[in-house]
């Protein structure tokens, strides 16, 4: 039983298409990751899974999006709603202007939770699970600003954590990384995914290997292959995936 | 040839620089070497403390209190009807408004700033302190309420301007964040970015006071001449930059204490808005290191 399923995604931003005929599955507790060159649509389309793209001016989408079976362009959707169960971590670490700690609650407090010892164990648990809990518990009150890159990156992981989703994007989340903090982001998300359903973007073919299930390779705004990560690495069945995956691309 | 050209453009604007710095320089000279006069015959205490300023009376007395009150009443005001509305509807521009509609209304907003303010201080007497009459009994025909509101209307532009600057700068990134966790666009307003363009939005707050405390002929008009140590808006007041004006028009003979008192009173206008501008352009230099 797929907890995602897209059908016939077709996205415009403004007359420029950006995404065609995308149909795909995706299991429940899996890693799924999506690779392509720049400019191929893999941002666009993971931002329909929890609609990031309706404030985008000129974003125009057809086709349907379900996740667990429920249309999620539906007008009884509330989209914030929506957002907590999809969480989304971005390519550069964003985290707030405020302390760590303010971090890793704000989606509860958004929600109107403000018992300090909820939050409290809210926020321990989110930033151990995130890997980030043994080097910052002593400073939970620091700017999360004045955190490394890669803590930084933890921490969003951790704030999005926080609100309980179910399944969680991932756009780049380790390009902008060191080698050591992008292999703690990588176990971090194997780790992750017997609880979720984690959707990752990649320019790092090393890295969908290693962590994947599933990869889907998009070339121009369509979905070129989706297969089992082993097989689309050693058994491609189209040659622009090949070339790609083999780094023969022009 | 070329070479020489540059040289009289470079002459000329630097000419031109020099005139608005001289002339600066001299304004503050002035104000300095006649309110000198004006402080060797009252003492600065008398100055600061007394609660009468009747310079033009036989009676004299020179505190300047009244007249700070009235500036600081009338500019109050303007604040309190300034500030939310400055800030909500650049809230609205930067947070809701798709941006053809931005571009449109801003540069309509700014019109506001550019009536002349004769026009707002003749509405001010003739529309809103009638209009107000009729709800708040004990009114006078001049009030620091209608000069104050209608001093904030004008200044509207100034914070809504400025402080929807201060939240576009605010980067993309932060907002998408409050977004992907099921935020609000009036939670991510309130929680993300109002707060992390605070320091533009304060910037923009100073320098509205600035021009309110300096603001004159909608007081001179609409708040009347009666400088009245109180801080009840339905009363006349005098601002500082009514009682320049009053003097300026006046048949004080120059060079009198009476006709200095407008330098003394200048002068404390001229140490406030000083002031101000140095705090604004503080937070400003601080706040763009931040984003740089
Ligand atoms: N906000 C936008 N407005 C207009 N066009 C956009 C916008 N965002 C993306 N596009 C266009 O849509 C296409 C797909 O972009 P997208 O960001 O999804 O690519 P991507 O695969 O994520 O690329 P990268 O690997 O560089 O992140 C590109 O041609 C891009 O120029
Ligand atoms: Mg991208």
């Amino acid at each position: 039983m797929p907890t995602i399923q897209t059908i016939d995604i077709n996205a415009w931003y403004g007359t420029k298409q950006a995404l065609k005929n995308i149909s795909l599955e995706i299991e429940e507790h899996s890693i799924t990751a999506f690779i392509g060159p720049s400019g191929c649509g893999k941002s666009t389309f993971i931002r329909i899974f929890n609609r990031m793209n309706d404030y985008i001016e000129g974003f125009k989408m057809e086709g349907q999006v379900l996740i667990d079976r429920q249309d999620i362009n539906a007008k009884e959707v509330r989209v914030e709603e929506l957002r907590q169960r999809v969480g989304i971590v971005f390519q550069k670490p964003n985290p707030f202007p405020k302390s760590i700690f303010e971090n890793v609650a704000y989606g509860l407090r958004i929600q109107g939770i403000n018992d300090k010892k909820v939050l409290s164990e809210v926020v321990e648990k989110s930033l151990m699970r995130a890997a980030l809990w043994d080097e910052v518990k002593d400073d939970l009150n620091h700017p999360a600003l004045s955190l490394s890159g890669g803590q930084q990156q933890r921490l969003c992981i951790a704030r999005t954590l926080a609100v309980e989703p179910k399944i969680i994007l991932m756009d780049e989340p380790a390009s902008a990384l060191d080698p050591i903090s992008t292999s703690k982001i990588e176990d971090l998300a194997t780790e992750l995914k017997e609880n979720y359903t984690i959707i990752i973007v990649t320019h790092n073919m090393q890295q969908a290997a290693r962590i994947s299930d599933k990869t889907a390779f998009f070339y121009m705004g369509e979905m070129i292959e989706y297969d089992k990560t082993t097989d689309l690495f050693t058994n491609p069945r189209h040659e622009r995936t090949e070339n790609y995956i083999t780094g023969r691309f022009g | 040839m070329v070479r020489i050209k540059e040289k009289v453009i470079e002459g000329l604007l630097m000419t031109a620089g020099m005139i608005t710095i001289l002339t600066t320089l001299g304004i503050i000279w002035i104000l300095f070497s006649e309110s000198y006069g004006f402080f060797k015959e009252v003492h600065i205490v008398d100055f600061l403390s007394d609660t009468q300023w009747t310079p033009l009376f036989a009676q004299k007395h020179y505190g300047i209190l009244p007249l700070l009150s009235g500036t600081l009443l009338v500019t109050f005001i303007a604040i309190m009807v300034a500030l939310p509305l400055g800030i909500i509807i650049a809230i609205y521009l930067s947070e809701y408004a798709p941006a053809n509609f931005r571009n449109k209304v801003k540069p309509s907003l700014e019109i506001l700033a550019a009536v002349p303010t004769v026009v707002y201080g003749f509405f001010a007497l003739t529309v809103v302190t009638p209009f107000l009459q009729n709800f708040i009994p004990g009114l006078s025909t001049f009030n620091a309420l209608s000069a104050g509101m209608v001093m904030g209307i004008m200044i509207i532009p100034m914070i809504s301007s400025l402080s929807e600057d201060a939240l576009t700068a605010v980067p993309k990134s932060l907002r998408e964040a409050s977004y992907g966790m099921g935020a609000t666009r009036f939670q991510t307003a309130i929680k993300v970015t109002v707060p992390a363009a605070s320091s533009g939005i304060l910037v923009s707050v100073i320098l509205a006071i600035g021009r309110a405390i300096g603001e004159t002929m909608i007081v001179t008009i609409a708040a009347g001449q009666q400088p009245v140590f109180t801080f009840d808006i339905r009363q006349s007041v005098e601002t500082i930059t009514a009682y320049i004006v009053q003097v300026s028009l006046g048949d004080v003979q120059h060079g009198s204490l009476e006709y200095q008192t407008i330098y003394a009173a200048g002068i404390t206008l001229f140490l406030f808005t000083f002031l101000l501008n140095n705090i604004s352009y503080f937070i400003k230099k601080k706040y763009q290191e931040k984003y740089e």
